[in-house]
């Protein structure tokens, strides 16, 4: 079977989805959910510590993933280790059968059910990228040899939303340079608005990954619109979704919809249910998947 | 300058639960500029420190409590009613009360938190600018610290909670990335920001830090 990293460097079309560790140790509800989604995406992400709320951790759920047969897209934020501990965890990682590894800044602590915690963000993204780089061809960030060294298929995040454009757009080419092999993106809803971005990035020989967000209720995508940086929910969804009698049903039809009115402009979707992923079979058979 | 703030008089008297007889030091440079340690907040803090049944054995502002010489002539001069009180009351910064402990060897009770290196923008409006990590790129990112206005310190860009301008931190926060950014394009240096900048070097900033400068020793 393909790996990850051999599907995006041969153009396949990428479903990944995306499982948040419990606060605590009985992980029964994720284990089954990844089981569901088993047999219709390619990978699923674990998330670390999402919201910067203190949970079990993304490498052991990676791990537990990758018993069950999944591959998993271990989550990796700066937001809580150093530069030692940062490339400890991705050698760990490597350790076990972990090579899909998503880098990205975190949420800053203040946001999160820590908010006393000490902020790290000894490196940023685009150095976190680097050093994994780096430990691929055998040296670490202190410039020491490395006994064995780890293959990885570094993902990172790039906001198609985020206004404005051009910051985010020299922070993704920064990305790319230091060597991001694919990118997931914040939540797509304005399908058109998307394209103007994905014209902007065409010319980039990267992998997009399109954000595909539930909207669970129109209260959430209120929400998302005054709170969540980069996420626009066009008005005419937010009506649809309030006309709507059965709203997972809901849900799952417009997140069919933008996946198909997706396809042409990106290389794949990441869906993230926010705990409705019993409906992602159904969204994908729907989008034609 | 030093940007201080009086603690809340409860936790003061806290402080002081114990001691009769308190000696109170301003400081004429930054507690004066703060209005933590001028003559009008020393004279209040006697006052209040009267009124609550301490006896004040003096009031003062020295000029300038981080000065550990002009501390200890001070201590020699002042010999008399240092001795007679059983704690000095520092409404400085946290310099000023250690170098005063230091030099007196007296029990201090600092009047004021400490908070940061600040820009003074206006009377009694202070911003903090830069971190004092001893690694300055003022000169790549436009004269704006990502170590001082990203609460995250990054380095190569804003990162994905810029909101409107402001900081996932809170909405009272620009975006100090953003501020690289225009400030960037306004004088035609963005490229500058197209440049990864590499891990900042912390080895730096090991505190506690010490300098001793050749050309005031040798002088």
């Amino acid at each position: 079977m393909m790996t990850l990293k051999e599907k995006i460097k041969s153009r396949k079309f990428i479903v990944t989805a995306e499982i948040g560790p419990p606060k605590g140790i009985d992980v029964k509800s994720q284990l089954e959910e990844a089981e569901l989604l088993k047999s219709r995406v390619d990978a699923i992400n674990v998330t670390d510590s999402q919201s910067a709320v203190m949970r079990l951790g993304s490498l052991a759920v990676s791990r537990l993933l990758k018993e069950k047969g999944i591959e998993p897209v271990y989550q990796l934020t700066c937001r809580d280790r150093n530069r030692i501990a940062l490339q400890s965890d991705a050698l760990s990682a490597a350790v076990l059968g972990i090579e899909n590894i998503l880098v990205l800044t975190g949420d800053h602590p203040l946001r999160g059910d820590h908010p006393q915690a000490k902020p790290v963000f000894d490196l940023d993204s685009v150095q976190l990228i680097g050093a994994l780089r780096m430990m691929e061809a055998g040296r670490d960030l202190a410039d020491k040899e490395l006994k064995g060294s780890p293959r990885f298929c570094i993902g990172a995040v790039v906001n198609p939303g985020a206004d404005p454009i051009e910051p985010e757009l020299i922070k993704f080419e920064k990305k790319i340079n230091a060597g991001a092999e694919f990118f997931q993106t914040q939540g797509v809803y304005d399908v058109e608005a998307f394209a103007k971005f994905a014209e902007k990035v065409q010319h980039f020989d990267t992998c997009i990954i399109a954000g595909i967000i539930l909207i669970k209720s129109p209260e959430m995508a209120r929400f998302m619109n005054k709170n969540v940086a980069g996420i626009f929910v066009p008005d005419k969804l937010i009506e649809e979704i309030e006309s709507a009698a059965d709203r997972q049903q809901k849900a799952v039809e417009i997140a069919a919809r933008t996946i198909k009115e997706l396809k042409g402009l990106v290389q794949g979707v990441h869906i993230m249910s926010l705990g409705w992923n019993k409906l992602v079979p159904q969204i994908l058979d729907k989008a034609g998947l | 300058m030093i940007i201080t703030k009086q603690k809340k008089t409860e936790d003061i008297m806290k402080c002081l639960e114990k001691v009769e007889r308190v000696f109170i030091i301003g400081c004429t440079q930054c507690a004066t500029v703060c209005k933590t340690g001028g003559e009008d907040e020393v004279r209040k803090m006697k006052e209040f420190l009267e009124a609550s049944g301490k006896k004040v054995t003096a009031a003062e502002i020295w000029d300038t409590p981080c000065n550990l010489l002009e501390v200890k002539k001070r201590a020699r001069d002042r010999k008399d009613d240092l001795s007679g009180s059983q704690a000095l009351l520092l409404m400085s910064c946290g310099d000023g009360a250690h170098t005063v402990s230091l030099g007196t060897g007296m029990n201090v009770v600092p009047a004021n938190d400490t908070l940061f290196l600040g820009q003074s923008e206006r009377a009694g409006k202070f911003n903090e600018v830069c971190a004092l990590c001893g690694d300055c790129t003022l000169f790549i990112t436009g004269g704006y610290c990502p170590n001082a206005l990203c609460p995250k310190g990054l380095q190569n860009g804003p990162c994905g909670g810029v909101k409107d301008g402001k900081c996932e931190v809170s909405p009272d926060i620009d975006c100090g990335w953003l501020l690289i950014y225009n400030r960037l394009k306004d004088t035609g240096n963005l490229d500058k920001m197209k440049k990864v900048l590499p891990p900042k070097d912390y080895s730096k900033s090991v505190r506690p830090r010490k300098i001793a400068v050749d050309a005031v020793r040798k002088r």
